[in-house]
C-alpha cells in the first residue's frame, strides 16, 4: 500500500509538470509567469538561414595565441556587423576548439546580402592609379607572360586564336606568314579587355571569371611589374551584365581603413547623376586627415583610388587639396549597398579572411509548410494509432491511448521546460514516438491475454503481465536510446533536434506505459468485483 | 478483438527461403550501387548547392517558366551541369529544384549567383519575399567532415548495441542481431540506390532510427527465445525458437503496424522536406519486422546448431 501512494504521489507530479509546461501550447492569454518558458522554433520551421563561416589562416604564419585572438576578434567585429544588420534574435556561436562561427538569423528571406556584409574582409585602401606609361608596360608584360606559358592557362587560349583571325585581316598575308607572326605577337591579355577611346579599360562580363583565374594565381600575380597591381571594379548593381573596369594601381596603400574615424549615408540632393543618389562619407582620425590633406595637397591632377576588399569602388582625380579629413564615395550605390558598407566600415576590418562553409536557408513558406504538414501528420497518425488500439485492447486500448496522449504532452512539456528548439525532425521524432510509444503497452497487453488464456485470475495476470514484460520493455527500449544518443552526439542541428524527441519520448512512453497504465489497471481492478478484463 | 489465435508457423523450417529471398533483394542493391558506384550522396556529403525556388507567375501576363529556359539562363551565366527539376507545388503554385555539385570552395557563393541569375532573367515569376523556399550551400570540406562523421556515428550506434546485447544476453545473439540489422540498412540503402534517391545526412539518421527500431523488434523475441530456452528444455532449439517467434508474433505484427501507421502518415501528409527520410523509415519498419523473424532468430538456430555439433544434442546433454 505504501509503495502505492508513492507511485501515486510521482505520477501526481509528473502530470502537474507536464500540465503546467504543455498548457502555453494550447491555452492562450496564460498570465505572463507561465510563459516565460517557451518551445522555441526551428528555423527550418520559422524560416531563416544559417551560415557558418571559417576564419581562414592557410596564408598566414600566426602563432596558435595569435590566432586564437584573431578568431576572438572576427568573432566581436562578425557580431558587430550582424547586430547592426538589423534581424530580431540572431544568434552568433563559436564552435568550440575550432576556428568556425556559426550564425542564425531567424526570419531572413534572402541571405545574399548577410552573406555579402558577414564575408567582407572590409579591407578599405587608398592606392594611386598606375601612369599610362606603367599601364601599357604592365599590359606588355602580362601578354609576354601569357604567351609563354599559355599551356598553363588553358582558359585563356581561345584569346591566342582570337589573334591569329585578327591578324589575317589586318595583314591579308598568306595563312603560313602570318600563323607565327601573330602568335609572337598575340596580345593574349590585352584582348581579354576592352578599350574604348579616352575611356578606362573594361573587361566584359563573360571574361570576369577569367581575369579572377588571372588574379587569384600567385605566378600571374609575380609577374605584374613590381610595385603595380591589377584590380577589378566594383559591379554596376543596375546592370550585373555590364561591363567592368579594370584597374593598373600602385600596389602601396597611402591610406588605410585604420586611419577611419567614422562612416555615414549620406542621400546627395543634386540633380546630376553624380551628386544624387545615396553616397558614402568618410571622416578620417586626425592623423589620417593630416596624411590625407598631404597627399591630397602634393598628388593633384593623379587619379586616387578607393578600394574595399581589393575591389576598386572608384578612381577620381584629385582637384585640390582636401583639409578637412573627409572624402566621399559616390557611385552608383543602392541605399541598402551604402548602409551594408558603412556597417562593414565600422565595425572595422577582419584579422583574417573568412570563408562561408555552409550556408542553409529555409524560405517562410516552406516552414511554415513544414509546420502545417507536421501537424497534419502527427494528428492523422495519433487518431490513427489511439482507434486502432481501442478497437484491438478494447478499455485496456483505451488506457494505453491515455498513455500515448500523455507521452506526446510529455515530449511537448520537457522540451518547453529545457528551453528546447523543435525542428521538422523533432516533428518526426514525435510521430515516430507514437508509433512505438503503444509497443510497450502491447507487449504488456499481449503478456497478459497469455496468462489470461492458460487459466491465471486477472489479479495475477496482470501482475505477471507488467512484471514479466518490464525486461523486456527495458532492453527494447535501452538499445533504442542507444542510437539516439548517437544521433545526438554526431548529428547538426535538425538531427539533434530528432534525437531529442526521440530519447524524451521513450523515456516518457516507459513511465507511461510501465507506470501509469499499471496504475490505472490496479484501480480499476481494485474498485469492481469484475471477473472479467476488457483487452 | 484479436488477428491471431495461437500461431504454429514453422518459420524455422523455412528460413533457408527466407535467406534466398534476402540475398536476392541485397545483391539487386549491391549490383546498383555497383554499377551507379556506391549511392547517390547528396550535398550535404558532396557538397554543393541544393535549392527549391518558387516562380509562379506574379507579373500579369507572366508565364510559367520552362526547365530548358533557366536551364539555358544559368549556362550563359557559367554555371553549367546544374541538376534542375520541376516540382509540383500546392496551389498552382510554381516549384523548381536546382542542384549543382561543389565547384572548389564557396568563395565563388554559387547560391548567390543563381538567385541573381534567377532575378534578372525572370523578374516577372520572382517575388522576392517568397523566392527562394529553400537555399543549401555546403562547401566540400564540410561534406568531407559530415561523412566522417557519418560513419563514425553508425560505428559507435552499432559498436554500443553489441556491447549491451553482450551484456544481457550473450555475445552471438548481439553478433545476429547486428547482422539482422547490416541486413536492414544494406537493403534500405539498396532500395535507395535502385531507385535513385538520395542518401543525405536525415537519411543517415533514418538508417540509425531504422537500427533501432529493428533491434527493438528483434531484442523482444530474443528476450522470449532466452525464456523459451530455460522454460522448454527439452525441445530442440529450432523447434523453442520457433515456439518464440510466435508467441510474440502477434506483438510484433501490432507494433509495426501503428509504426508504420503512423510513418504513412508521415510519409503522405508530412510534407517535401520530410517525404525521402519518411520513406526511408517506412522501408524500414518493413524491412526490420522482416529481419526480427527472418534472419536475427533462424541465425541463432544455425548458431545453436553448430554448437549442437560441437557438444552433442542438448536433449540428451541434460539427461
Amino acid at each position: 500500500m505504501r509503495n502505492r501512494k508513492i507511485r501515486g504521489l510521482i505520477i501526481l507530479v509528473v502530470l502537474l509538470v507536464t500540465a503546467y509546461y504543455f498548457l502555453p501550447m494550447v491555452v492562450p492569454n496564460l498570465p505572463s509567469f507561465w510563459t516565460t518558458k517557451r518551445l522555441k522554433l526551428g528555423l527550418d520551421l520559422q524560416g531563416g538561414s544559417q551560415i557558418q563561416l571559417e576564419v581562414d589562416f592557410t596564408n598566414s604564419e600566426l602563432s596558435d595565441k595569435e590566432r586564437e585572438d584573431a578568431i576572438k576578434t572576427a568573432y566581436e567585429i562578425i557580431r558587430n556587423r550582424i547586430d547592426q544588420f538589423g534581424v530580431a534574435e540572431p544568434l552568433i556561436q563559436r564552435v568550440a576548439n575550432t576556428n568556425r562561427i556559426i550564425i542564425q538569423l531567424p526570419g531572413l528571406k534572402d541571405p545574399s546580402r548577410a552573406k555579402n556584409l558577414i564575408g567582407k574582409t572590409a579591407m578599405l585602401e587608398f592606392k594611386f592609379v598606375a601612369s599610362s606609361e606603367q599601364m601599357q608596360e604592365t599590359y606588355e608584360a602580362m601578354d609576354k607572360f601569357l604567351q609563354e606559358n599559355i599551356e598553363k592557362y588553358e582558359f585563356m587560349s581561345e584569346f591566342v586564336d582570337a589573334d591569329e583571325t585578327e591578324e589575317v585581316v589586318d595583314v591579308l598575308g598568306s595563312d603560313e606568314e602570318t600563323d607565327d607572326e601573330s602568335y609572337e605577337n598575340a596580345m593574349i591579355f590585352t584582348d581579354l579587355t576592352t578599350s574604348e577611346e579616352g575611356m578606362p579599360l573594361q573587361i566584359d562580363y563573360k571574361h570576369i571569371a577569367k581575369l579572377k583565374s588571372l588574379l587569384m594565381d600567385p605566378e600571374f600575380v609575380k609577374n605584374v611589374p613590381t610595385g603595380l597591381q591589377i584590380s577589378l571594379g566594383k559591379e554596376n548593381k543596375d546592370d550585373p551584365y555590364s561591363a567592368r573596369n579594370i584597374y593598373i594601381l600602385h600596389k602601396n596603400a597611402e591610406i588605410t581603413g585604420t586611419s577611419l574615424e567614422n562612416a555615414i549615408t549620406k542621400i546627395g540632393q543634386g540633380y546630376t547623376a553624380k551628386d544624387k543618389g545615396p553616397y558614402i562619407m568618410l571622416e578620417f582620425k586626425k592623423s589620417g586627415a593630416k596624411k590625407f590633406k598631404n597627399i591630397t595637397g602634393q598628388n593633384i591632377g593623379e587619379r586616387l583610388a578607393i578600394i574595399l576588399d581589393d575591389i576598386v569602388f572608384m578612381a577620381p582625380t584629385i582637384e585640390s587639396r582636401i583639409p578637412d579629413g573627409q572624402a566621399r564615395i559616390t557611385g552608383n550605390f543602392t541605399i541598402e549597398e551604402c548602409h551594408d558598407l558603412v556597417i562593414v566600415l565600422n565595425a572595422g576590418s577582419l584579422p583574417a579572411p573568412v570563408n562561408i562553409i555552409e550556408e542553409r536557408t529555409v524560405g517562410p513558406t516552406l516552414g511554415s509548410d513544414s509546420i502545417k504538414a507536421g501537424i497534419m501528420a502527427a494528428l492523422i497518425g495519433m487518431i490513427a494509432v489511439i482507434l486502432f488500439m481501442m478497437v484491438y485492447y478494447k478499455l485496456s486500448g483505451f488506457f494505453a491511448d491515455i498513455a500515448v496522449t500523455v507521452n506526446v504532452a510529455f515530449i511537448v512539456a520537457v522540451m518547453t521546460m529545457l528551453e528546447g528548439t523543435l525542428t521538422m525532425p523533432g516533428i518526426a521524432g514525435m510521430i515516430l514516438t507514437i508509433g512505438m510509444a503503444v509497443d510497450a503497452n502491447v507487449i504488456i497487453f499481449e503478456r497478459i491475454r497469455e496468462y489470461l488464456a492458460a487459466g491465471k485470475t486477472i489479479r495475477s495476470a496482470v501482475d505477471s503481465g507488467f512484471n514479466r514484460a518490464l525486461v523486456t520493455i527495458l532492453d527494447a527500449n535501452i538499445t533504442t536510446l542507444i542510437t539516439a544518443l548517437v544521433l545526438y552526439q554526431f548529428g547538426t542541428g535538425p538531427i539533434k533536434g530528432f534525437a531529442v524527441t526521440l530519447s524524451i519520448g521513450i523515456v516518457g512512453s516507459m513511465f507511461a506505459s510501465i507506470v501509469l497504465v499499471k496504475a490505472i489497471f490496479d484501480g480499476l481492478i481494485t474498485n469492481s468485483a469484475k471477473d472479467k478484463l476488457s483487452i | 478483438m484479436k488477428f491471431f489465435g495461437k500461431t504454429k508457423i514453422d518459420f524455422i523450417g523455412k528460413r533457408r527461403i527466407a535467406f534466398a529471398i534476402s540475398s536476392v533483394i541485397i545483391l539487386a542493391g549491391i549490383v546498383s550501387l555497383v554499377i551507379n558506384q556506391g549511392p547517390k550522396y547528396s550535398i550535404d556529403f558532396t557538397g554543393g548547392v541544393s535549392m527549391e525556388l518558387e516562380l509562379t507567375p506574379v507579373a500579369e501576363g507572366a508565364q510559367i517558366i520552362k526547365v530548358q529556359e533557366i536551364r539555358d539562363a544559368l549556362t550563359n551565366a557559367g554555371i553549367e551541369d546544374a541538376e534542375i527539376q520541376e516540382i509540383k507545388g500546392k496551389e498552382g503554385k510554381q516549384l523548381v529544384l536546382i542542384k549543382t555539385q561543389a565547384v572548389g570552395e564557396m568563395k565563388d557563393k554559387t547560391s548567390t549567383k543563381v538567385i541573381d541569375v534567377i532575378k534578372q532573367q525572370f523578374p516577372d515569376n520572382v517575388d522576392p519575399e517568397t523566392l527562394i523556399r529553400l537555399q543549401e550551400e555546403v562547401g566540400p570540406k564540410i561534406g568531407e567532415e559530415l561523412k566522417g562523421k557519418a560513419i563514425l556515428a553508425i560505428f559507435w550506434a552499432l559498436l554500443g548495441i553489441i556491447l549491451y546485447i553482450w551484456w544481457r544476453f550473450e555475445l552471438t545473439f548481439g553478433l545476429a542481431a547486428v547482422a539482422a540489422l547490416f541486413h536492414d540498412v544494406l537493403i534500405t540503402v539498396g532500395i535507395f540506390s535502385l531507385l535513385g534517391k538520395e542518401i543525405s545526412l536525415s537519411i543517415v539518421a533514418a538508417l540509425l532510427t531504422i537500427v533501432g527500431y529493428s533491434l527493438n523488434d528483434t531484442i523482444v523475441v530474443f528476450d522470449r527465445i532466452r525464456e523459451d530456452l530455460k522454460l522448454y528444455r527439452k525441445e530442440s532449439y529450432g523447434s523453442v525458437i520457433n515456439y518464440s517467434i510466435n508467441e510474440t508474433l502477434s506483438r510484433t505484427i501490432i507494433t509495426s503496424l501503428t509504426t508504420f501507421v503512423v510513418v504513412l502518415c508521415l510519409y503522405i501528409f508530412g510534407g517535401s522536406v520530410i517525404h525521402d527520410f519518411a520513406f526511408a523509415l517506412l522501408v524500414g519498419v518493413v524491412v526490420g519486422t522482416y529481419s526480427s523473424i527472418f534472419v536475427a532468430s533462424p541465425l541463432m538456430v544455425e548458431h545453436f546448431n553448430k554448437k549442437e555439433k560441437k557438444l552433442g544434442s542438448r536433449t540428451k546433454k541434460k539427461k
